[in-house]
This record gives C-alpha cells, structure tokens and sequence, in this order.
C-alpha cells in the first residue's frame, strides 16, 4: 500500500456481445490498458475510430514504473487534452549533478529551449498519468475500456483477427480489423502469432526504490558513478565492478531512487526493508527523513520484435521494443509509436490508402526503435563498463570532467529521448530547393508561438485543429492572400491550407518562420501526426499532389 | 584532412622522454588511467572522426582480430 497514492479499482463490466453469445467485429481491438493502449485509444476516438480495450487487470501500473515523459509524447497527449495537465502535476528539474565516488565531477543547468508550449520532459508517476487517460477514455463515447479481459488466444484469417477472451463471466470470441498489442515486453500476443523477440540481456539487476521525503530536499537529478556508499561487487576474476546510483524526484514528494545492484546479488535479499533503509540513509546523509514507499528489482534487455506486424497484429511500445532504462525510452517512444499509426489504419480502414500504408509503420518505428536501442545501449555501456579496459576509459573521462569542459559531454548518464526523425523513410518526398535547420522532411514538426487574431495560439495546436478527424493533412504556407495556394486532395484524402502570413496566424516573434527556415511562398507538406512529408519554396499543385499520394503509399 | 602516417613530432627522442617521464612512479593502473586519459585529450583537440578512426585501426594490436 503506498502512502500518497490509492490505487483505483476500476469496474469491470460484462460486455453486450458477451452476454448475447454474439461475435462481434470491431476496426480497432487494443491488447493491454497501460500508457501506450490508453494512448492509442485516445488516438483512436481523436481520428473517429471506435476503439476497444482489453485488459487483464482492473486498475493502473502497480509500484514504480515511468517516470520520465519527454516533449514529443508530452505534445501527443496534449491533443487529447491531457499535456498542461500532466505538466503541472509533474515534476520539472533543470539541475543536474553528476558524481563520482566521493566527488561532485560537474552539475548542470539545463536551459529549455525557448518558444515550446510543452517543456522538455517532465517527471512523474506512470500511475498518475494512466488515471488521467483512463478518465479520458471515459468521457470519449469511441473508446470501451473493458477491464478483467483476458485475451487467451488469437487466430487470424485473411483480413480478421478473432480474438478468445476470458471474462469473471466466462470465454467468448470477438474479432478486429486490426489488433494493437500493447501488453508490454512479456506480450502474450506476440507469443500467439510467433513474433520473434531478440537482443541483449543485461547482467545487471536494478533495485527501484521510491521514498518520501521532505520537501525542502532539493528538486534536482543526482547521478553517482561507483558512489562510496554502494559499493560493487567483486567478479570472480578479481574486478571489481562499480555501480551507479540515480535520484529524481516525482510528484507528491515521492523521490526515485535506482541502485544499481552487483551481478552477484540476491534481489529477495536486497528488497529487504533492513537492506534498503540503510542503503539510502547513507546515500542522504544522516539527517534526511524519508520513508519507503515501494521497492522493487528488475533486470533489463534491449530487445525488439523482428516485425511491427504480424498480419492483422500490430505492436506498440515495449511489446515492439525493449530499451534499457537510461534515457526514459520506453513509454516515451511507444507513444510516439502510435503516434505513428493510427492515422494510418484511420486511412486503410476507410479506403483511403492502400494497406500498403500501414507497412510504413514498421520502416518507419522499426528505424526510430533501432535508433532508441543504440542511444540506449551506449548509455549502458557508459554506466556499466563490462571490462576492466572499458571502465578505465570511464573513469578517464569522469576525472578529466571535473575540470575539463570537452570531457563532459562524454560522460553519459543516460540521454534524454528525443525523436528520431524519418529521414529516409519512403513516405518522404526529397527537398528540391536548399533549406536550412532542422525541419527536414520526416521530422515531427517543432512548435513555435503564432498569434491569430490577437489571441496567442501554439502552432502545434492549430496544425491539430487543421488536420482533426479523418486524417487530413495540412499546407502550412507562408505568405498573404497574393501567394497562391489551395487545398489538394489525393482521392479521399485533403491537405488543408492554414496560412502564416496577413489574414492567417501571425508569427510576431519569428520563432516559427526561423525554425522552418520560411520565405514569403514555402509550402510545407504535414501529416496527421505532424511530421513533415516535403516542402517547396512555391506552391505547385501538382507537386503537392504527387507528394501526397507519396505519403499515402498510393 | 587524412591522417599523418610520416613523421611530424621535432625531437622525437625528446618527447619520447617527457612521455616515459609523465609516467614515472606510477602504478601500472595508475598509468593505464593517465593513458586513457590521454588518449581523450588528444581525441578531442583532434576533432577529426575521419582521423581518429584512421588512428583507431592503426593503433588496434598486430594480429588482433577486426574491431566490430
């Protein structure tokens, strides 16, 4: 039982189609109610496609699980209406100390960039924020959230899965167009279609430990290399092999704590509250107060499944992939996972664009996971050195950053995710004409401050606005009414303009013309997940057009 | 810019001295730490990836089986 969070029961309900012995067939069935199915839901209803849920439980993720949410994810909810709520119940620190055995080797500050509605991460309880999608789901009347759902087998045919389900009132059969599994890296779905899961296993245990403290403890990130208080163990061949510790902060006073355990060492053993208390009254110091709010010990892989879909299956988040934890990769790239889908399926399932779309899911995901599994790996292998070689070259650059600026951005800590942009995916259309900055074609758009009418509207926001319901793209074009542009439409498919320029949003500060390197006349071509599929400096119909059929795998 | 493979260090006994002599006293850890270290230095004024994975395979031990 936590102190400062009472876990919801959420009620389970015996669906119509159960109870009338009818099998049922639905576009959407998601698999596993946690961030990365709730999102998906969420996503779903946005788009106008009923979505069901299955869960096996009937409340949120028990003990410590995410902590970390970054931008991008942070910008998806907030289409939901969920980000300036997740940010004001989170967590933001911006100082960060790095140690090294007994010494302090650098801290820093981290400055945001400027001109983003959502802030670079914040941190909170993986709990919280699966209360607040659940309620989400709720109010959406496309989104039917069944608890106490079991999936206990799948079998596909042609275009449709049917899905074997157990219920507290017996089995029953229901089938989907599609089928979302989000039910994380021990997926049974991806068991039941075969999906091959590979990649590296990790010695190494993690002990999490979340206390409350005071709140007068400072609201910072603290990192400790082969800290004096938790020593490693010794290898059989007489190395000694260091650990890592990490603290940060979570709402409510709730402080997480990860403590690198030796190869050796007993995880029954170390959960011990007589194990741990100590532990973390040494690392604090004498005078700390806190109290123990969960404890528990894991061991990671980076692993990912060898294809995004199965058929009529489609994976998402850990069930795709497997990161370790430095960095917050997990839930953060799982949701931009579907990010990635759903407009997708939204169009395969109206007719839109061929199935071959939905292909574009694992080229384009598959590359951000392969991205994410070596961002994550080289974390790994900073923080847990595997040879007496690699841990001297560790320690080589920890004791030139005391006092060396260019060792410090050597020494990983583990990376904040950001998003790996498409840039080679096949859905792009090649720049024509020289751009400068970041907004090549298969990056998320950035956000920028825009002004309509006065009123001060996040560019974000209004390309969201542009592009809600069937999966529309948008024209951002800048310019007045003289430059020349209109709606192109590839079959059911519409690119809406929306105008920066007299008569449309007003960039007053810049921010958003510099940050697409924009002229009177450039056109950029963005998908319903707000990545960039091409851009012009002018405006050519048949361009946009041929673009967007690109995008569309038409 | 390649890396230089002829010989541009003026007084190659003399530094070759000062770098036998920057180790003197040390334990062979401690001189493996220096060298690391070092190697870091180096890397960084150098800049150069080309360079440094030029130097890399020179530097990788005669007989050792291909890095990665």
């Amino acid at each position: 039982m936590l102190k400062t969070y009472t876990y919801p029961q959420f009620d389970y309900r015996q669906s119509a189609e159960q109870k009338e012995g009818r099998v049922a067939r639905h576009p959407v069935v998601i698999i596993g109610a946690g961030p990365i199915g709730l999102t998906a839901a969420l996503e779903c209803a946005a788009r106008g496609l009923p979505a069901v849920v299955l869960d096996d439980n009937n409340t949120v993720s028990i003990g410590s699980r995410a902590v970390c949410y970054a931008k991008r994810p942070l910008e998806i909810w907030d289409r939901h209406g969920l980000g300036e709520g997740f940010v004001e119940r989170g967590v933001s620190w911006k100082v960060g100390r790095v140690f090294h055995r007994e010494e302090q080797v650098y801290q820093f500050d981290l400055l945001p960039e400027p001109h983003h509605k959502m802030p670079a991460m914040i941190n909170l309880q993986q709990y919280h924020v699966e209360e607040a999608m659940v309620a989400a789901c709720g109010r959406s009347p496309l989104v039917d959230l069944r608890w106490k759902h079991k999936l206990l087998s799948l079998a596909q045919a042609g275009d449709v899965a049917t899905l074997t389900v157990e219920t507290p009132d017996g089995v029953f059969q229901l089938q989907a167009d599609w089928v979302i599994a989000c039910d994380g890296a021990n997926s049974d779905t991806r068991r039941m279609v075969d999906g091959q899961f590979t990649g590296q296993f990790f010695q190494d245990r993690f002990l999490i430990a979340d206390v409350v403290m005071d709140a007068s403890f400072p609201t910072e990130r603290w990192f400790w290399f082969d800290p004096p208080f938790h020593r490693g163990a010794v290898r059989p061949d007489g190395q000694r092999m260091p650990t890592s510790v990490l603290l940060h902060k979570q709402a409510d006073n709730v402080w997480r704590i990860d403590f690198q355990l030796g190869w050796d060492s007993d995880p029954e053993e170390e959960k011990r509250p007589e194990k741990v208390i100590p532990r973390i009254q040494a690392m604090l110091g004498p005078e700390a107060k806190f109290e123990l709010e969960w404890v528990s010990v894991y061991q990671f892989a980076c692993r990912r499944v060898d294809n995004f879909r199965y058929g009529r299956v489609i994976f998402a988040g850990d069930a795709a992939h497997q990161v370790s934890p430095f960095g917050a990769r997990g839930a953060n790239t799982g949701v931009q996972d579907i990010d990635n889908l759903i407009w997708k399926l939204k169009l395969v399932l109206d007719g839109a664009a061929p199935p071959a779309l939905v292909d574009s899911y694992h080229e384009e995901r598959a590359y951000a996971a392969d991205d994410n599994l070596r961002n994550s790996t080289r974390s790994t292998d900073f923080i847990t050195p595997k040879s007496a070689a690699s841990l001297r070259m560790r320690d080589a650059v920890l004791e030139l950053a005391r006092s060396e600026a260019f060792a410090r951005p050597l020494v990983n800590s583990g990376r904040l995710s950001t998003p790996t942009p498409y840039l080679s995916s096949s859905l792009n259309t090649a720049d024509e004409s020289e751009f400068a900055g970041r907004m090549k074609p298969g990056t998320n758009c950035a956000d920028a401050p825009l002004q309509r009418d006065g009123q001060p509207v996040w560019l974000l926001d209004a390309l969201a606005e542009a592009s809600r319901g069937a999966g529309d793209f948008v024209l951002l074009v800048w310019g007045d009414g003289g430059v020349a542009a209109e709606a192109v439409n590839a079959g059911a498919v519409t690119a809406r303009v929306l105008r920066v320029g007299p008569g449309g949003l007003q960039d007053a500060t810049g921010v958003a013309t510099e940050r697409y390197d924009a002229q009177p006349g450039s056109v950029y071509l963005i998908r319903p997940d707000q990545h960039v599929a091409a851009r012009w400096r002018s405006f050519d119909a048949a361009k946009v057009q041929a673009a967007l059929r690109r995008c569309l795998a038409q | 810019m390649p890396m230089i493979h002829t010989p541009n260090l003026s007084d190659p006994d003399g530094f070759y001295e000062e770098l036998i002599d920057a180790q003197r006293g040390l334990s062979d850890e401690q001189a493996q730490l220096m060298n690391a270290k070092l190697v870091l230095t180096l890397a960084n004024h150098i800049g150069d990836r080309e360079v440094l994975r030029e130097a890399l395979q020179v530097a990788r031990p005669l007989g050792a089986a291909t890095a990665g």
